[in-house]
């Protein structure tokens, strides 16, 4: 499967700007998920009207399955400026079952009190587990049960659908 | 009864660790795992909210048979910025001066489900022991045993070193002091040697050095001077008065005239070289209050690791433990 990666992104830049406008947000505060959704984050600042400076959050400490798959031994740090009533636009790579998702809001929250948390995503993949959707989605896919996106970064962006078979 | 390894009782089916009891057996790529770990909870230590949810619903005892109000601090501190709920024990004023046997002890603390033992005791072997008799599924953490190891010290000051220095290859590290009373310095020279440090001196008197040191990897100096010359890193250890018992030093004004670490003994060593020391620090005893609080001195920068580095094994166990009893699962996004 080819994926048109820019393609996505133009059309990510284009919602994120008509919603941002439409919900009178400005000076959002734009937070990317290590890893892939920094790297997306990254790509989109220029269409959000802010003056603040990316945002990253590492997920590592929040996941519901620690106990069960370990923990990753390096872990980024969540650089998070203050949250308090501001305007948060989540983004990440993919979006699956949601836990990632579930996670990050969990943190943003231990952090204070946002006005609003938009999610935007680069590619929706459903099976959703949680009652998470994405307000803003570059495409959606539909994948076989062993087929998984990978985004490769941060330069050049490139993303390809890979087998796990 | 026989002893079972150490490798065996604190590893799982995977590899991973169950408890932390010492470094024996434990190999280079578990202990760097345990160095990047907490240089991820440092990072945390900096943000303004300093709490994950990792050990969330899990109970922490500190068990301390042997008073250390640093150590026990920071392991309380440690497993709250985990979430953990934590309960202080005091063994000394509690149940066992009313007659009540350490097991029994035990067999209680496993009846409120506690998920976490922090073992402090006198006697080495009493965190090993612990393990063994314990319920399987309670991690058991070694805060210092006896003379045998403490092994949560020595991987803080093996973080120290490596964010200060970088690396560990090519490394020269005098340990000066009381090496013969100190678990500290035995858990050192063994995670030293693991992680590739090939020139580890030992120095101090003849009966606070013995020499069966040298079997582990470690040059010993009775001399001061031989032991600091251009070396990266000194690590002060503490006079334990309260563990000697017989004629082993003529008097302490005596040790800081021979191995006292002062502006001028501390010249013999690189200019860059870092002063680590595992407190409590005895002014004027082994260490002047200059080089203490000198610019070399990175004693402080000790006890923040520390809060890390108990963090990584502490998370590092309870994972293990939950994995024991279920195959590892598959990440999932």
């Amino acid at each position: 499967m080819k994926l048109d990666l820019e393609h996505s992104l133009a059309s990510m830049k284009t919602q994120l700007a008509g919603y941002c406008k439409k919900n009178n947000i400005e000076d959002a505060i734009v937070v990317g998920i290590h890893t892939g959704g920094v790297w997306v984050a990254e790509r989109l600042m220029e269409a959000v009207p802010t003056k603040e400076p990316l945002a990253t959050l590492d997920i590592t400490f929040y996941r519901d399955d620690f106990t069960k798959a370990g923990l990753n031994p390096k872990v980024n740090q969540t650089l998070l400026p203050a949250i308090e009533d501001r305007h948060v636009i989540l983004v990440d790579d993919v979006l699956m079952s949601g836990r990632t998702i579930r996670a990050a809001m969990n943190e943003i929250f231990d952090f204070g009190r946002p006005a609003s948390i938009t999610l935007a995503i680069l590619y929706d993949l459903g099976q959703h587990e949680l009652p998470i959707a994405a307000d803003i989605v570059g495409e959606c896919l539909m994948l076989n049960p062993d087929q998984r996106v990978k985004l490769m970064g941060p330069e050049p962006l490139n993303v390809s659908v890979i087998d796990t078979h | 009864m026989m002893r079972s390894e150490p490798r065996a009782l604190q590893l799982n089916e995977h590899g991973q660790l169950k408890h932390f009891l010492t470094l024996d057996g434990l190999d280079k790529a578990i202990l760097t795992e345990i160095l990047d770990r907490a240089d991820s909870f440092l990072s945390m230590g900096e943000q303004s909210v300093k709490k994950v949810p990792l050990l969330r619903g899990k109970t922490v005892v500190n068990l301390f048979f042997e008073n250390s109000t640093r150590t026990r601090t920071t392991f309380e501190l440690a497993a709250k910025r985990l979430s953990a709920d934590v309960i202080n024990l005091n063994i000394e004023t509690s149940a066992t001066s009313k007659g009540e046997s350490l097991l029994d002890t035990l067999k209680n603390l496993e009846a409120m489900q506690s998920d976490m033992f922090i073992v402090r005791h006198s006697d080495s072997g009493a965190a090993h022991f612990i393990a063994e008799h314990c319920t399987p599924n309670v991690a058991i953490i070694n805060a210092g045993d006896g003379r045998h190891a403490h092994p949560t010290q020595a991987m803080l000051d093996m973080l120290t070193i490596r964010r200060h220095k970088g690396r560990f290859d090519g490394l020269k590290v005098a340990i000066v002091g009381d090496i013969l009373h100190s678990r500290v310095a035995r858990s050192q020279l063994q995670a030293l040697t693991t992680l590739g440090v090939s020139d580890v001196r030992l120095v101090g008197p003849k009966t606070l050095v013995p020499s069966f040191f040298e079997e582990m990897g470690a040059t010993i100096c009775h001399d001061l001077e031989a032991g600091l010359k251009d070396v990266d890193v000194v690590v002060m250890l503490r006079l334990q008065k309260e563990r000697m018992k017989g004629a082993l030093l003529p008097s302490e004004s005596e040790f800081y005239r021979l191995y006292g670490l002062t502006e001028e003994t501390l010249a013999w060593a690189k200019p860059d070289a870092i002063v680590m020391h595992p407190g409590p620090i005895n002014r004027g005893v082994e260490i002047s209050s200059e080089v203490a609080d000198g610019e070399h001195s990175v004693i402080l920068n000790q006890v923040t690791n520390g809060i890390a580095v108990r963090m990584a094994v502490m998370s590092m166990a309870m994972s293990g433990q939950l994995q024991s009893e279920e195959p590892a699962a598959k990440d999932e996004k």
